[in-house]
């Protein structure tokens, strides 16, 4: 295997390469696409929104991979953030959307500051393992400690109001749609932007040669930290959104089967790739929803078993296919 | 707490640590040799208790002597180290040793994913019980407290059965030299004609088969359902690393300090005895990043 394929080496879309196909025209068209989606196919407008919401974390877990980490239990922000949701609207009823979102980002960076702060100091396995643990210390936290946290049954959360008025359910699913679309293309332009600055090469640079940026007068350890904030972040926005989707939210947000099913879609999307995330997130949701009528008790097989396949003979995934088949698109011209 | 609470506790918390020091040992012995920490180890725990309820269950309906449980425990773990290590290693592992760090943790996690379900399929959800094997060696009683024969005495003599042959083979048998030799330096052994694939292979059979032991062994002391393999590998895990990868001896301490935590938690403050074993975990790293026994590695550059 050579450098370019190994897993989590994207291939450079820096900003010096122009208006490229794969990197700019795609994903805006792809967007465009989605926006159109309530109108089409009202059907799959609530598929799309959680899948948009699940790609938000997915391009956290992506984050890290890009550092050469792979975080067992980043389902823990997801979790963190929709129950500070939750607990802010029984707080609060009738708080605004923007206020519960908010609400879920700041519980994402305080827990990323709390657990980050002990995990820089690991990488590899113990990264990835210790992530694990604190995942499930926040899940058992979650079901056992019933009368804070409403253990298994979860906590319900009411529909927040929107710039204070108060929509019917059919309009606030229209907004929280859009308004997940607007924070899929910022928040994944802003996150590519961040890769692609002095800082995001700094924490790339983990993946290749650490001690190099030590020589440098860099700080690993600090580096990893604003990449696991941003990738805490980016979890947390996607966490909070789904709980306002799903109007609940439970400790299965936690448990360990989505914080798999998270570093599955990242690689399934392109390991390492912003854009990945979410075209991974998108295809596993609609797979899934139409596949597990059937295969719903081999589901988590038929996962472990494709992750093996793309790992082994794919390891761009999804993204790196688009990129070669977009490549040789362009070179024919 | 009174007396007989403490005693409690302690006899829980040893039996307990029993069972997570054989799993554990399994998975420090893989990661010491091959490098390679086994995420589907937990699944290799699970299947291994199923196996033992589904063998002794269809023993008791033929009629067969309920002692019978205990042969029938060793073989559950002989098959999950035969037939699902073996393969796991030779068609799966094989591949990724020279891969980065990140991908052999997936490539686990992935055969982890299929081996939770695989339980599903074979066994269904519903938990199973089967207590034969702790009803037929009765119960003890120590100062006072009655307690069951199988945990206080049986599980504690494997481990240190296991802790104590594990030593031995490795330091005085062939084999175990071969597999200290392959540990050392890889390359090395190689030139000198030992055959690293089977050593590797050798390995993961014995490390698999300990977690299909530890799953055996627990099948009497509780109950079987899904979802008991993910404890158990981050339970092990948080052991092994409390102790340093690959230590063994280590372990062993590691697994008597959570175990007791745990056990002293659930009669002192139950809610958080599942806390227990991670905060012990993250206090030690926190100190020591290597773990207890373990030496920090050499800086590459």
């Amino acid at each position: 295997m050579t450098h370019a394929t190994e897993l989590g080496q994207a291939r450079p879309t820096g900003p010096g390469r122009g208006l490229s196909m794969a990197g700019t025209v795609l994903p805006l068209a792809g967007l465009g696409l989605l926006a159109l989606v309530p109108l089409g196919a009202p059907g799959l407008q609530l598929l799309v929104n959680l899948a948009l919401a699940k790609g938000l974390a997915v391009a956290g877990v992506s984050v890290l991979l890009r550092a050469g980490q792979v975080s067992f239990g980043h389902a823990l922000y997801f979790a963190v953030a929709a129950y500070a949701g939750a607990f802010l609207m029984t707080a609060l009823p009738g708080a605004d959307l923007a206020l519960v979102l908010l609400a879920g980002l700041l519980g994402a960076i305080v827990a990323g500051v709390c657990v980050g702060l002990f995990v820089v100091r690991y990488r590899g396995i113990f990264f990835g393992m210790l992530n694990l643990a604190f995942s499930m210390i926040f899940w058992s936290f979650l079901e056992k400690f019933y009368h804070i946290t409403g253990g298994a049954d979860g906590i319900r959360l009411p529909r927040p109001t929107v710039l204070g008025m108060t929509l019917d359910r059919a309009s606030f699913e229209l907004v929280l749609f859009y308004l997940t679309l607007v924070l899929v293309l910022s928040l994944g332009w802003a996150t590519i932007r961040w890769l692609a600055s002095p800082a995001g090469q700094i924490f790339q640079t983990l993946k290749t040669n650490e001690t190099r940026l030590e020589y440098l007068g860099v700080s690993p350890r600090r580096a990893l930290l604003w990449g696991y904030l941003v990738s805490a972040a980016l979890c947390g926005i996607g966490g909070a959104l789904m709980g306002v989707t799903q109007g609940v939210v439970t400790p299965e947000y936690a448990w360990w089967i989505r914080s798999g099913e998270m570093v599955f879609i990242a690689v399934l999307g392109g390991a390492g790739s912003v854009r990945g995330a979410f075209v991974g997130a998108l295809i596993y949701e609609l797979v899934r929803t139409y596949a597990s009528a059937y295969a719903g008790d081999v589901w988590q097989m038929l996962l472990g078993a494709f992750l093996l396949v793309i790992i082994l003979f794919a390891p761009r995934g999804v993204i790196g296919m688009i990129e070669t088949l977009a490549h040789r698109g362009e070179g024919r011209k | 707490m009174t007396p007989t609470l403490f005693l409690l506790a302690l006899f829980d918390g040893i039996a307990y640590a029993a069972l997570v020091f054989i799993v554990a040992l399994g998975l420090t012995l893989i990661f010491g040799v091959m490098r390679i920490l086994n995420i589907a180890h937990g699944s290799l725990y699970a299947i291994g208790a199923y196996a033992t309820v589904s063998l002794s269950g269809w023993a008791l309906a033929l009629g067969l002597a309920p002692i019978l449980a205990f042969p029938l425990m060793l073989v559950s773990a002989v098959l999950v180290g035969l037939l699902l290590g073996g393969p796991i290693e030779w068609l799966l592992l094989r591949r990724i040793y020279d891969k980065p760090e990140v991908l052999q943790l997936l490539v686990t996690f992935a055969v982890f994913m299929i081996l939770e379900d695989v339980q599903r399929l074979v066994w269904g959800t519903r938990p199973y019980f089967e207590a034969t094997a702790l009803q037929v060696l009765g119960n003890v009683t120590v100062l006072g407290v009655t307690y069951t024969v199988y945990q206080l005495i049986l599980l504690p003599a494997v481990a240190a059965a296991l802790l104590l042959g594990m030593r031995f083979f490795l330091r005085h048998t062939i084999i175990g030299k071969l597999i200290l030799a392959t540990t050392e330096d890889r390359e090395a052994a190689q030139s000198i004609g030992i055959d690293a694939d089977k050593v590797f292979l050798f390995t993961f059979i014995v490390g698999a088969a300990l977690a299909g032991l530890g799953g055996a062994l627990a099948s009497p002391t509780t109950s079987i359902l899904p979802g008991m393999g993910a404890d158990m590998i981050v339970l092990s895990f948080a052991v092994v690393a409390t102790a340093g990868l690959g230590q063994i001896e280590g372990a062993a301490l590691t697994a008597l300090m959570i175990g007791l935590g745990r056990s002293f938690a659930v009669y002192v403050w139950p809610e958080a005895a599942t806390l227990v074993p991670y905060a012990i975990m993250v206090a030690v790293l926190s100190v020591r990043p290597q773990g207890l026994f373990g030496s920090p590695s050499a800086r590459k550059i």
